[in-house]
């Protein structure tokens, strides 16, 4: 085996990829597209939605209270929403979003709240429905101001401080610091878009040159060189590596871009200002030290993944077998990512050997500025041990004449 | 020189069971002769030749080319081989130069060596007007000019060309024809396989007829006439793998 020979096919490969326009847009085109996108265009889009849901004055439905005036009254002038006639199928509307709410004054109700114990009053919305879940809370609020002012007055008139039934108040404060708050909120998303950008980087040259090759008859002339099956291997293997590697190169300077574009990006060993008491509202950050650990951990991961697309694609005659074969492939990328990205799973010593999931947790916690070097060093190494073993497949399934030759 | 005896390739097939592709085969092709493997689709010849050019390995028995054995010494088989069939394309979104450059140093032939060869053999075939241009936008005479430049590269002694004409029109054919009376006269090895029978008479020194992957009869042309008493090729192919026995 020689180095020569390996880089010679490497080079041609990297020549021919390079010139073919669907490898680009594999491996350089979306990376760098998408990873904006999901972080931050999404993010923007819903914060935009949310803002409008809000400023919307919901309409609701007064239902019964005939007896209670004052209330009525009061719902009447409120700001916060807007009240439409009662109607029989006050039900229906809310299902069809004609009024966000509604909300049931039970007989007696101003006479009630005057002798101190009024009969409960319901709220009836959409559940799950925003703009209903706002007039919900607009009404809720109502009631429970009127609430405190009913037992204001009545401690007033009882000559009692308003302090003896809320002899203290309650607030909470954020002592993480910008960037750990960051990697929670962006810890999971980010190594599952590098996750699955670095499978897609790999799978078109992957298929290319496998089973394109087979189909184009080009496999037959490169296997009549004197170069050795297991040169040809390596040097093509590297090039689908480097399709899975820039992938991930080009989703993380695009990331890192917008991030720095948008103020996000912490300095370097961590937050000057970490948030404290009184510090108030802050942005999220992402701590750049934690992206070169997410880095440096998908790099075996990476070839994994290159292994295990060339040697299934490899099997297949034509390029279009090849699709079939790795494309539900991308289910088995998928969920492991998606598990990793769920609330309250954490890495323990069996979810530190399972492919994907492993990574997808540990640089979680490395986003989060949490480094146990333990798991780094399980995960990263079972990784390696993964790669190893795919790698070896593939020079396998690369010495076989059924496979090579399969018609 | 290439020396087959009793070259056996089987096949594992899952429904039929194993399938005897090339069974006990043995032939000589000699230095400055053509060697033509005459067969029907599927008979064996794309197998044999495989088998010579190392892209399979033998079940049974063994093979020796330019004096190397094909198992034992595959890498140096190859290093001395130049394999043209009709499979073996091109890189599209490589150019022409490219492609012969690449197969250059993919057989050791460092950048000047390949860089004068590239030359010679552009001189040689009338490369020079498409050399820069890519193989996907050439003709099919120019991928065939390109091809035989490709095989051509490392200067090899033995010349393997399985069905080379296939699908190919009239005028590249001739082109084709005209190469491989030319490596002949080079004095290198040539096996060359085929089922049309006028490529046999014009252009083999010795004709192998080979039918379900066994070699049924061997000889010159004239000698194959003379034992099958027939004049016409056809007719004398038709005799040799025992058509008209079975037929009646």
């Amino acid at each position: 085996m020689t180095t020569r020979s390996i880089l010679t096919v490497y080079l041609k490969e990297l020549k021919d990829s390079l010139r073919d326009r669907r490898t680009l847009i594999s491996t350089i085109v979306i990376p760098t597209v998408v990873m904006p996108l999901l972080m931050f265009g999404l993010a923007k889009i819903a914060t935009q939605i949310f803002a409008k849901a809000r400023k919307e004055i919901p309409a609701i439905m007064v239902l019964g209270g005939e007896d209670s005036p004052a209330v009525r009254a009061q719902l009447a002038a409120a700001k916060q929403f807007r009240l439409v006639p009662a109607s029989a199928e006050w039900r229906s509307q809310i299902s069809e979003k004609k009024i966000r709410a509604a909300v049931e004054v039970p007989a007696g109700f101003d006479a009630g709240l005057q002798a101190g114990h009024a009969p409960p009053v319901v709220i009836y919305h959409y559940e799950g429905e925003i703009k209903s879940g706002f007039a919900r809370e607009a009404i809720d609020r109502f009631f429970r101001e009127l609430r405190e002012q009913t037992v204001t007055a009545l401690l007033a008139e009882r000559s009692l401080p308003a302090t003896l039934v809320r002899p203290f108040e309650i607030s909470s404060q954020n002592v993480a610091a910008p960037e750990k708050v960051g990697g929670n909120l962006f810890g999971g998303l980010v190594p599952y878009v590098i996750i699955i950008l670095c499978f897609t980087g790999a799978m078109y040259p992957g298929m290319d040159l496998t089973a394109g090759e087979k189909e184009r008859g080009t496999m037959e002339t490169l296997l009549c060189s004197p170069v050795s099956r297991i040169e040809i291997v390596l040097g093509k293997f590297l090039m689908v590596l480097t399709g899975s590697l820039a992938a991930m190169a080009m989703s993380l300077a695009s990331l890192g871009t917008t991030a720095a574009l948008m103020g996000l990006l912490a300095p370097p060993g961590g937050s000057a200002a970490p948030a404290g008491p009184g510090t108030g509202g802050f942005a999220p950050m992402i701590d750049p030290v934690g992206i070169l650990g997410v880095v440096l951990m998908v790099i075996p991961v990476a070839v994994l993944f290159s292994a295990v697309v060339f040697t299934i694609a490899l099997y297949a005659k034509s390029f279009k077998e090849a699709q079939s074969y790795v494309g539900p492939l991308m289910i088995v990328v998928i969920m492991p990512a998606v598990v990793g990205m769920l609330p309250g799973i954490d890495l323990n010593l069996k979810l530190a050997l399972v492919p994907i999931l492993n990574l997808s947790l540990v640089c979680k916690e490395m986003l989060s500025g949490v480094w146990h070097w333990n798991y780094i060093a399980l995960i990263f190494g079972s990784s390696c041990v993964y790669a190893a073993v795919a790698l070896a497949v593939a020079v396998r399934m690369f010495e076989r004449e059924d496979v090579m030759f399969r018609s | 020189m290439i020396v087959a005896r009793n070259l056996t390739k089987v096949f594992a097939d899952r429904k039929r069971g194993p399938i005897r592709a090339v069974d006990n085969v043995s032939l000589r092709a000699e230095p400055g002769r053509i060697y033509g493997l005459l067969g029907a689709n599927g008979a064996g010849k794309t197998t044999t030749l495989r088998l010579l050019a190392t892209l399979l390995k033998p079940t049974d028995g063994s093979a020796s080319v330019a004096g190397f054995d094909v198992v034992r010494e595959a890498r140096r088989v190859r290093a001395h081989v130049g394999f043209l069939a009709a499979s073996t394309a091109l890189y599209g979104r490589l150019t022409a130069r490219e492609m012969i450059t690449y197969f250059g140093r993919l057989n050791g032939l460092d950048d000047a060596l390949v860089a004068q060869r590239v030359q010679t053999l552009a001189d040689d075939l009338g490369l020079h007007e498409f050399l820069d241009r890519r193989c996907e936008k050439l003709s099919t005479g120019m991928k065939q000019k390109t091809s035989i430049a490709r095989t051509l590269v490392h200067d090899p002694s033995v010349m393997i060309f399985d069905e080379p004409t296939l699908g190919l029109d009239v005028m590249t054919a001739r082109a084709i024809v005209r190469f491989v009376r030319d490596c002949r006269e080079r004095g290198k090895t040539v096996i060359y396989s085929t089922h049309i029978m006028s490529e046999v008479e014009k252009l083999c020194d010795v004709v192998g007829i080979i039918h379900d992957g066994r070699l049924l009869a061997e000889g010159s042309p004239a000698e194959l006439r003379e034992r099958y008493g027939e004049q016409d090729f056809e007719e004398l192919f038709v005799k040799a793998v025992g058509w008209e026995e079975r037929k009646s």
